[in-house]
């Protein structure tokens, strides 16, 4: 297990880009809360997200049928997926029946995380990712470091330098309007060529057997209103059962997500475009099981708006693929161990358990209460590295005796300054690497006091 | 088993015990909601304009440099604007590529975020005139301004199978460095023309 802390010695080694991606996402953070002081039931919202959430959850069976049946009567293809390999096998029959050799793709958290991508471009089919900044981490053969922004990583002189080779734009030239332009031209080649679009899902509504999909620069709009066949691909927790819960999830998306008031496009899609057709498949991955772990299912509520990645200061300090999951940061954090708890066992770790993402969550999934669980979760199931588990032994051995506690305490203020450096700094000292520890005090806070108290 | 009735039967075994619906929280309302309109839509990029009749939007739209300078001119609204377009002719969608103008009717909009709903069926034979065309007018009757995404919801009404869209504001993205940038794959300007007598 690589854990995240050596996958992120990359990114921090670049003190000067850490700082600027950390006040890159500090201002994200920050038109959020601009957006959320400007709601008086901001709070009331919240609540009302997550026990819509929470009862979804208890009934999703039900509504997932209930979705099935009037998507039907829409017109809609329903497809059922157990894992990722189903659902890439069932993408690519639906395009390889139709002859579909070029797909558009607007922003898809679930199929990044079926891999998608590399299984249709095995089968020969030309995969391009229209959202913006995906499109930009695509043609430089990365995953997103950031599920709502993509490409929060990279300068704009790196973007500019892939532009200029990828898309022949002007050499040196860095200016987002330019760039945007550039990619914009490329893109309307692509979407004008695709013979068919695939979306994600925000929210599909069990009462209509409509969903949701909601963009600012109108890809998933231009990508399935072009060509005849329109795919949709929704975990199982992306099912509301009202029209009328929109309104709630919506008001909290974008302003979490970014500090907008909405998107620029907000489409509901219930039925396939005049002569087209539409398809949904539902996928399960792994998320029936989270369902069944009591501690833990409340992180099937989240709606991905990355509000938790923007405000927590291990993810804005060690950037996106420190993770090395699809989904990072806090709400990642959770879901990587659920699927893989030897592989991601690191991640719970990876947080100073502020709360900070507990507070802005907007569906108030209790991160991390849930991070912390998690790691208890991690050293009873011994999935946390030995050297932990032994300090913890040691650690608890000695603060739950008194006597144990002095002694090792008045052992380290003699030893320490008498000891060589290299043999306090050694490869053991995992704290001290980058970090200088304070010199020993002559007495301890116990014999201050008593001194004190004479 | 089918991987349908897998996955159902597991989340059945998995789910909690059922937990109640909540009630829908108090919302926001504003003492002038076309003013927070028009203040919500000029935030997000979009450009406001009060009128008092569809003449007034054909007045206004000489002096609009974009459709002044525009090739191809489409309206889904009869007498607003010079149309050369005949949508009705075209027989695919890609045939709207290149059309610079789109002149589109809104059925209400939204006070807290300036989103304009459009149905489907105000959209034409080709529903993807509103995100194709270079540039997006949008007119709506005044009168027609919902406080909340609440109120929203109560009025929207989609046809089975249906099709409609919040829009707010011209297509945008911040993907480079967070430089907001206007016109990303859709429209380069989204201009709204509330239309009506003055209600007060």
């Amino acid at each position: 297990m690589i854990g995240h802390a050596e996958k992120a010695a990359t990114f921090v080694a670049n003190d000067e880009r850490v700082h600027w991606h950390d006040r890159a996402l500090w201002f994200v953070r920050l038109k959020r809360d601009r957006q959320a002081e400007s709601i008086p039931e901001w709070e009331a919202l919240r609540e009302a997200a997550a026990a819509i959430k929470a009862h979804t959850l208890s009934r999703i069976a039900d509504y997932l049928e209930e979705f099935e049946r009037n998507a039907k009567a829409n017109g809609i293809h329903v497809h059922w997926a157990r894992d990722g390999a189903e659902h890439n096998a069932i993408v690519h029959r639906i395009l390889a029946e139709r002859g579909v050799t070029r797909l558009v793709k607007s922003k898809s958290m679930l199929t990044e995380e079926c891999h998608l991508n590399p299984y249709l471009e095995a089968h020969g089919i030309e995969v391009t990712d229209t959202d913006l900044g995906e499109r930009i981490v695509q043609l430089r053969h990365e995953p997103p470091s950031h599920i709502v922004l993509p490409a929060i990583h990279l300068k704009k002189e790196d973007i500019g330098e892939l532009f200029h080779r990828e898309l022949g734009s002007a050499e040196g030239a860095s200016d987002p309007q330019y760039l945007t332009e550039a990619a914009r031209g490329h893109l309307r080649q692509k979407f004008m060529a695709a013979q068919a679009g695939l979306t994600g899902v925000n929210f599909a509504i069990a009462e209509t057997g409509g969903f949701v999909v909601c963009t600012n620069e109108g890809n998933a709009d231009m990508g399935t209103s072009l060509p005849p066949v329109h795919i949709a691909c929704m975990g199982v927790e992306k099912i509301v059962p009202q029209t009328k819960d929109l309104a709630i999830f919506l008001r909290l998306l974008a302003r979490s997500a970014t500090g907008q008031p909405v998107t620029s496009y907000t489409t509901h899609f219930q039925g396939p475009m005049r002569g087209g057709e539409l398809h949904v498949v539902i996928v399960d991955n792994g998320r029936s099981a989270i369902l069944g772990q009591e501690t833990f299912r409340r992180s099937l509520s989240c709606i991905r708006c990355g509000a938790c990645m923007n405000t927590c200061p291990v993810f804005r300090r060690s950037g996106g693929y420190s993770y090395g999951y699809t989904v990072p940061g806090p709400i990642g954090s959770l879901l990587a161990p659920l699927r893989d708890p030897s592989k991601f066992g690191s991640l719970p770790f990876a947080s100073s358990l502020c709360g900070s993402c507990s507070d802005v969550c907007p569906v108030k999934i209790d991160l991390h209460h849930e991070l912390y669980a998690f790691r208890q979760e991690l050293v009873r199931r011994k999935v946390v590295p030995l050297y932990k588990r032994l300090g913890m032994a040691v650690m608890s051995a000695v603060l739950a005796r008194p006597w144990a506690y002095r002694l090792a305490g008045s052992l380290m203020r003699w030893a320490m300054p008498r000891l060589p450096r290299a043999l306090v700094y050694g490869p053991w000292n995992l704290w001290g690497r980058q970090r200088e520890i304070p010199p020993m005090p002559r007495e301890s806070f116990r014999e201050l006091i008593k001194k004190e108290a004479k | 088993m089918t991987s349908r009735d897998a996955i159902l039967a597991s989340l059945r075994r998995n789910a909690p015990p059922v937990s109640p619906l909540p009630e829908v929280p108090a919302a926001m309302t504003y003492a002038d909601p076309e003013r927070q309109f028009a203040e919500a839509f000029g935030s997000v990029g979009g450009k406001f304009v009060r009128v008092t009749s569809l003449a007034d939007v054909n007045t206004a739209l000489k002096t609009f440099a974009p459709y002044t300078q525009a090739r191809r001119i489409a309206s889904l609204i009869p007498d607003v604007g010079r149309a050369n377009v005949d949508l009705a002719a075209l027989k695919d969608p890609h045939e709207l590529e290149g059309i610079d103008i789109a002149i589109i009717a809104g059925e209400f909009g939204v006070a807290e975020n300036g989103a304009v709903w459009v149905p489907g069926s105000m959209l034409g034979p080709h529903r993807a005139i509103f995100v194709v065309t270079q540039h997006l007018v949008l007119v709506m009757p005044a009168g027609q301004i919902v406080h909340n995404m609440h109120q929203a919801y109560d009025r929207i009404r989609l046809e089975r199978p249906g099709f409609g869209t919040f829009i707010s504001g011209p297509s945008k993205t911040a993907d480079i460095e967070q430089a907001l940038v206007i016109g990303a794959h859709g429209a380069r300007s989204c201009t709204l023309f509330l239309v009506g007598s003055q209600a007060r």
